[in-house]
């Protein structure tokens, strides 16, 4: 007998985004507008750096993206999920998926790092155990593996303002990494950190996106990093975007438009 | 071994567990071994101990709880819901207010005096240490006597009146605004003292060509910040001492007369006075920020 | 060829009267303000009746007085045991004050700030409704309860709890958004809730900043509760009013004295546990 057998063609399945931006515009007090009409999309396993001057919009897409900050107008679509219309317990499913790292690391400074790195798996807690600081010996063994990877075991215990920059920011990073996220935002991570510290990090970033396959979306001033970490580059411009694609096409004329400057006038410029 | 999988098949080699610390029962410990932490908990675990023992041994003197909780609730709504003035009058209301408000003035105003001199021995940038720490030394033994007892104690000498209060009020008016003001002082740049000292200048013309330039916006701040205090202390000093101002009246009004309604209307009016200075002293504080 | 060259001199050195308008116009500030305050001073002093010359006179009467009268004698050392047990009460209603304003400052405040996320409109009733506890009197509130709780040491109690609950709720809702905020936004970001984020960011941040505020309360306490004492007869407050009256001044003095020590002992330690924990 001839059983039936349905084929698939793994080549023809459609893949989806992992991230999409519809038309979204964010608006402060009615007065400054800090997002205008931004559409892009991100698929699994990329890594992007967005790019642009102060104030362009950078820290506020990300922020829209796990809803720390609200949209006025758009859509954007997670996972499947559409932030915007998310109610408290949806968001909550969506942010234990995405984690973030930020300019001034954002750690509880009195608190050791082991205590840090755990607090990643606050979001998979019930009410009453995150409370109580119920983890997991499991989650205690993992949270360990984690610091390991990312060489802190020594600081474990040690008190988080005891840290140099560079160690705090990994600290950021194994925070993240706890919540086994399908995509990490990063806030300026190297903006306060010394150039070396700032390679440790970089490269990091980039085996964690290599290896662990998880989606990276990186804020970065440093355009010269960012062409050199990232796989694709998106430059905003006063809310806009003004160039999305690979860091090879990305033209210094390009770079010059989108931080609105002439030649000789950005310190990359400088010699 | 475990459920969560951090992908990625990173070679670990390391034994990580001897990096772990366990409890006698063998699980996992997470909280950092701090002198910090202790202290905070020994004091967190003596406050609720007094706390507790202090409410153990108070004398109640058989009170009724529930009754005096009703009656309170009975009285706060007399007091704010029907204000009315029976035994003075809206100008002297309006006369005691302005009492208390400028005893006020002048014991910030001595205070500011001698507070200036005072923080110049007391700033560490430019007194001599020893004379600096004698001052603050006997600054704190000042500020240790409640206000209200040194008003009274100058009442003997000086008789009951404005005098008493004035200089009463001054003691921790001046004891405050010298830790302000010296505290303006040393935030004054070492290079600018350090520049007039090498052009040869001597103490007074650094103090007047340096430091009350650079700090005199900061010291201003604080003295109207205290002047707010100074208002309520003239106030509560004035019903404790009999000294005169709205203080007085409001102990008329709760302990002599028992009028609720004049204590609620007097109430009123000195609720709009505090608010009104607090909202100035926040407009200041926002100006020195 | 001379003359060109001074031509060109006097044309670029700025002119004198430029230079020196900085200098008249701090002049100007600084006569004016003087005078602001010598008005003040004057308007002040008839208001209140204010004998200036009286009052310079009282200082060195004063002193003299109190180092003559005002000195613990036998009589007032045998009532040392006496004064030490209205002390310690003082003190306990204190602690008792604070602590238990603290707690309930606390959790109200958490309503009020920023990092937990409240509605706004509640944010600002919270706000508001410290601001009115605040803003009253102790004294205001003594002479309220007077009335249902009399001379009882509850009276000095509730009105010492509402005014350090007022103060004690607005500074920690400044404490709390001040320090806390960084580590707040992690935390959401990483999915935890609310209450999860209270317990492992807002308190293990601040608790420092609000153990040192209560210990600050408590000290300022105490001497508040010498004024109310006065009022509802409790504590050492009524102690020195009672000696003060009787003209017992030397009784008096001892009193002053046990507080001073008390509050300079509680100021120091205070001091060492903010040097440990910070």
């Amino acid at each position: 007998m001839v059983r039936p057998v349905s084929i698939i063609n793994i080549e023809t399945v459609v893949h989806m985004p992992i991230l999409e931006f519809k038309n979204v515009s964010k608006i402060y007090d009615n007065t400054t507008k800090a997002l205008t009409d931004v559409s892009f999309s991100v698929d699994e396993g990329e890594f992007v750096s967005i790019i642009g001057p102060s104030g362009s919009g950078k820290s506020t897409i990300l922020r829209c993206i796990n809803r720390l900050v609200d949209v006025t107008q758009g859509s954007i679509m997670f996972d499947g999920h559409d932030i915007n219309r998310a109610d408290k317990k949806e968001i909550r499913q969506v942010r234990k998926k995405i984690g973030m790292i930020f300019q001034h690391y954002n750690l509880v400074e009195r608190l050791s790092v082991i205590e840090n790195v755990l607090h990643g798996r606050l979001g998979y807690k019930s009410a009453i155990s995150g409370i109580v600081s119920g983890y997991t010996e499991e989650e205690k063994e993992k949270a360990f593996q984690i610091l390991a990877m990312l060489g802190l075991t020594e600081q474990a215990y040690k008190r988080c303002d005891e840290l140099s920059g560079g160690q705090k920011q990994r600290v950021g990073i194994a925070r993240s990494l706890m919540q086994e996220p399908r995509l990490l935002l990063c806030d300026e991570p190297i903006a306060s950190l010394d150039p070396g510290s700032s390679k440790v990090i970089m490269d990091h970033l980039r085996v964690i996106n290599e290896t662990m396959k998880i989606t990276c979306i990186a804020n970065l001033h440093q355009v010269s990093v960012a062409m050199r970490y990232a796989k694709r580059i998106i430059g905003i411009t006063s809310g806009q975007i003004m160039y999305d694609g690979s860091p090879d096409e990305l033209t210094k004329s390009k770079i010059y438009e989108i931080y609105q400057s002439d030649e000789g006038e950005l310190i990359t410029d400088v010699r | 071994m475990s459920e969560l999988d951090i992908a990625g098949g990173l070679p670990i080699s390391l034994d990580i567990s001897k990096y772990m610390r366990k409890t006698r029962g063998g699980k996992i410990k997470t909280a950092t071994k701090s002198k910090s932490d202790f202290a905070i908990k020994m004091t967190i675990f003596v406050l609720l101990t007094l706390t507790v023992y202090g409410f153990a041994t108070f004398d109640y003197k058989n009170i009724d709880m529930a009754r005096a909780a009703i009656g309170t609730w009975n009285n706060v709504k007399v007091l704010f819901g029907q204000p009315r003035l029976t035994y003075s009058t809206w100008g002297a209301t309006l006369h005691a207010l302005l009492v208390t408000f400028f005893l006020g003035a002048l014991a910030t105003i001595f205070g500011a005096i001698i507070a200036f001199f005072g923080a110049l021995l007391c700033a560490r940038n430019i007194a001599n240490p020893y004379v600096a720490s004698m001052t603050k030394s006997f600054v704190a033994f000042i500020r240790a006597v409640p206000t209200i007892l040194w008003v009274l104690i100058f009442t003997v000498a000086a008789g009951l009146g404005s005098v008493a209060a004035v200089i009463g009020l001054t003691f921790h008016s001046a004891g405050y605004l010298i830790k302000a003001y010296a505290e303006a002082i040393e935030e004054v740049e070492e290079g600018t003292i350090e520049a007039l000292k090498a052009c040869g200048a001597g103490f007074w013309q650094i103090v007047f060509q340096a430091i009350v330039p650079s700090s005199i916006s900061r010291m201003t701040a604080w003295t109207f910040l205290r002047f707010e205090i100074n208002f309520t202390n003239a106030l509560a000093v004035g019903a404790a001492a009999g000294v005169g101002g709205i203080g007085f009246d409001l102990y008329m009004a709760g302990n002599h007369y028992f009028d609720l309604r004049e204590l609620g209307f007097i109430t009123y009016v000195v609720v709009a006075a505090v608010i009104f200075l607090e909202m100035i002293a926040t407009r200041i504080k926002a100006t020195v920020r | 060829m001379s003359d060109e060259k001074m031509d060109i001199k006097t044309e670029k050195a700025p002119r004198p009267q430029d230079q020196t308008s900085v200098f008249v116009k701090r002049k100007r500030t600084f006569t004016l303000a003087l005078l602001g305050v010598a008005v003040l001073f004057a308007v002040s002093a008839a208001v209140t009746e204010y004998d200036v010359i009286g009052g310079f006179e009282s200082i060195p009467r004063a002193v003299s007085w109190m180092a003559q009268h005002f000195i613990p004698d036998a009589k007032a050392w045998s009532r040392l045991p006496y004064i030490l047990s209205k002390l310690v009460e003082t003190a306990l209603m204190s602690v008792a004050v604070t602590v238990c304003a603290g707690i309930c400052a606390f959790f109200f405040s958490l309503f009020g700030t920023k990092t937990t996320k409240t509605d706004p409109l509640i944010a600002r009733i919270v706000r508001i409704v410290a601001a009115f506890f605040r803003n009253v009197p102790d004294v205001v509130w003594a002479m309220l309860l007077l009335f249902s709780f009399g001379q009882n040491i509850l009276t000095g109690f509730f009105a010492l709890f509402f005014s350090t609950f007022g103060m004690l709720t607005r500074t920690f809702i400044e404490t709390i958004d001040e320090v806390s905020a960084s580590c707040v936004e992690a935390l959401y970001a990483t999915g935890a809730t609310s209450l999860q984020t209270v317990f492992h960011g807002v308190i293990p941040s601040s608790l420092p900043e609000i153990i040192s505020w209560i210990l600050y309360m408590i000290e300022t306490n105490i001497r508040s509760s010498t004024l109310i004492g006065i009022l509802t007869a409790t504590g050492i407050g009524y102690l020195f009013d009672l000696y003060y009256k009787r003209m017992d001044y030397s009784s008096a003095s001892l009193v002053v004295i046990s507080i001073v020590i008390l509050v300079i002992a509680i100021e120091i330690l205070s001091n060492k546990i903010r040097k440990v924990i910070m």
